[in-house]
């Protein structure tokens, strides 16, 4: 080996290590679950499940000492591509059944999905309502500012069905890429209305105020959860998504304005 | 001619283009050639096309009309070093922003809720949701590509050939238009490269500021975010058209910098 090579191997392998280096700590979380005797359970679940997965994940760690919830939360399709590329999960919750057949049909979820809850449509308007919205006709008035979900995403396709059943042609200023997005639009006051779940309205408390829209029985979601195929604890998942059908999941979901399947 | 380029240089740099091209490869082999023309040619993809150069050219023009006087202004002006310093890092702080804050800060400006939302309104103005706001989100993360090139190079050149054309006589107009741009014309190019690259790409901003609605503010990468939940196939053909699209731009704004 000649000695102007020695430095560029050198810095080859210094490259290799800080790549290394740098990738490490993402693995221990997740990964690791038989290291220093608890057990990591991986729940993926869709993004309007925030607060009530939190506080079923804070219940079911109390009955299973040594057992740690990691929850992730995202939109329900880049779950599914995220498990599909191999990021590990242990159990799957989506908001709609579309993106739950995906999964299923890519054969990334062991047995039946279940349906836990179900969410419906409101119209959520910034605090003191000022474009005077009163019911879903209203909203397609001329001038009005109103944000929905586009229709690749389950609450878009859920909004589609509702103008379809009631027969109004809505003319959004935006079509977003979540049902959190739309929020926010409300919520800063950029939108006179938005079509979000029921749950969300709620959780935004008095920076929006709920339009009742009966029409909304048209496109009820239904939530269904399943086990991730592959997980080396599906006893362990089992009994997760038990903790959410059972009793006392069932009155997390419905304080958070959740109906039942 | 002996190299100055050591040895030890070409292994991470051997690393650095595997880096950097081997996604791109990645992306190309998933591309399936049979089905690639009918996705890019989808109403919504043209339109989104259409929207993002549009838009993308706009935003590179403003970048010109503002981004030349700052980067004059801070390479020539007699503002005070610590002054100056610190009214380039402000200028520059897009940079390192995330582009969502960014959006999130045009929006508290231009809002109905924001600093000017209340004399926009007044004159009939609705920035948010529109293509102005497309834009404006575009502007504020590119103009700093432009300010960094030029305010480099007119730092590096020109001080002498300028004075002394002043020394004879010239006015300042007729110095800046006759020797200082003549002299970074590279500089400039490739400076409004940059910034039409940034635009071309920009996401976070715009979402955050101007929604998304096909044909008004559903731009190119909007549309690829977008795509990716139901059409994987639809939106790595357009990933690939933007690439295409960008390597065009980049391409043609060099031979033409060079000629």
């Amino acid at each position: 080996m000649s000695r102007r090579t020695v430095p560029a191997l050198a810095a080859a392998l210094a490259g290799a290590l800080l790549l290394g280096g740098c990738s490490g700590s993402s693995s221990d979380t997740a990964g690791a679950s038989d290291a220093g005797g608890s057990t990591t359970l991986t729940v993926f679940a869709a993004a309007s499940l925030k607060s009530s997965f939190e506080e079923i994940a804070t219940d079911f760690e109390a009955d299973h000492p040594g057992v740690d919830v990691q929850l992730s939360f995202a939109g329900s399709s880049d779950l599914v591509t995220q498990i599909g590329q191999g990021a590990p999960a242990d159990v799957l919750a989506t908001a709609d059944t579309a993106t739950m057949d995906q999964a299923v049909e890519q054969e990334l979820v062991t047995g039946t999905p279940q349906d836990f809850a179900t969410n419906t449509l409101t119209i959520a308007v910034p605090a003191g309502n000022p474009a005077g919205i009163t019911d879903l006709a209203s909203l397609a008035e001329p001038g009005v500012q109103l944000v929905l979900c586009a229709p690749q995403v389950p609450c878009g396709r859920a909004a589609e069905k509702v103008e379809e059943s009631a027969g109004v042609t809505l003319s959004p200023v935006s079509e977003e890429q979540s049902v959190t997005d739309v929020l926010g639009k409300v919520t800063s006051g950029e939108a006179d209305a938005g079509l979000v779940y029921v749950t969300d309205a709620a959780s935004a408390g008095d920076a929006v105020e709920q339009i009742d829209l009966p029409e909304a029985k048209a496109a009820v979601n239904t939530y269904p959860l399943a086990v991730v195929a592959g997980t080396s604890q599906e006893e362990l998942a089992t009994e997760f998504t038990q903790e959410v059908l059972g009793e006392r999941g069932q009155e997390v979901l419905a304080a958070q304005g959740f109906q039942a399947p | 001619m002996t190299s100055t380029l050591p040895r030890w240089a070409w292994p991470p740099a051997l690393f650095g283009a595997l880096f950097v091209l081997l996604p791109l490869a990645a992306v190309l082999v998933r591309v399936d050639p049979s089905t690639f023309l009918a996705l890019i040619s989808a109403p919504s993809s043209l339109s989104a096309l259409r929207l993002s150069l549009v838009t993308a050219a706009c935003s590179t023009v403003l970048c010109l009309l503002l981004g030349v006087p700052l980067a004059l202004v801070l390479s020539r002006s007699r503002i005070p070093g610590p002054a100056l310093s610190l009214l380039r890092a402000l200028l520059l702080i897009p940079l390192v922003l995330p582009p969502v804050v960014g959006g999130l800060a045009l929006l508290f400006t231009v809002g109905r809720q924001g600093l000017l939302g209340g004399p926009l309104q007044a004159l009939g103005l609705q920035v948010a949701f529109s293509t102005a706001a497309v834009v404006l989100a575009q502007t504020f993360v590119a103009l700093p590509f432009l300010v960094l090139t030029l305010e480099g190079a007119l730092r590096s050149t020109g001080g002498g050939a300028e004075r002394a054309a002043a020394a004879l006589g010239a006015r300042p107009t007729r110095v800046l238009l006759g020797v200082t741009l003549p002299g970074v014309l590279p500089a400039l190019a490739s400076g409004t490269v940059l910034s039409f690259a940034r635009a071309l790409g920009e996401f976070g901003a715009t979402i955050t500021v101007a929604g998304s609605l096909e044909g008004t503010t559903r731009t190119l990468p909007l549309e690829i975010y977008l795509l990716r939940e139901t059409d994987p196939d639809a939106a790595v053909a357009l990933s690939l058209l933007l690439v295409l699209v960008a390597l065009v731009v980049i391409l043609l704004a060099h031979r033409r910098a060079r000629g």
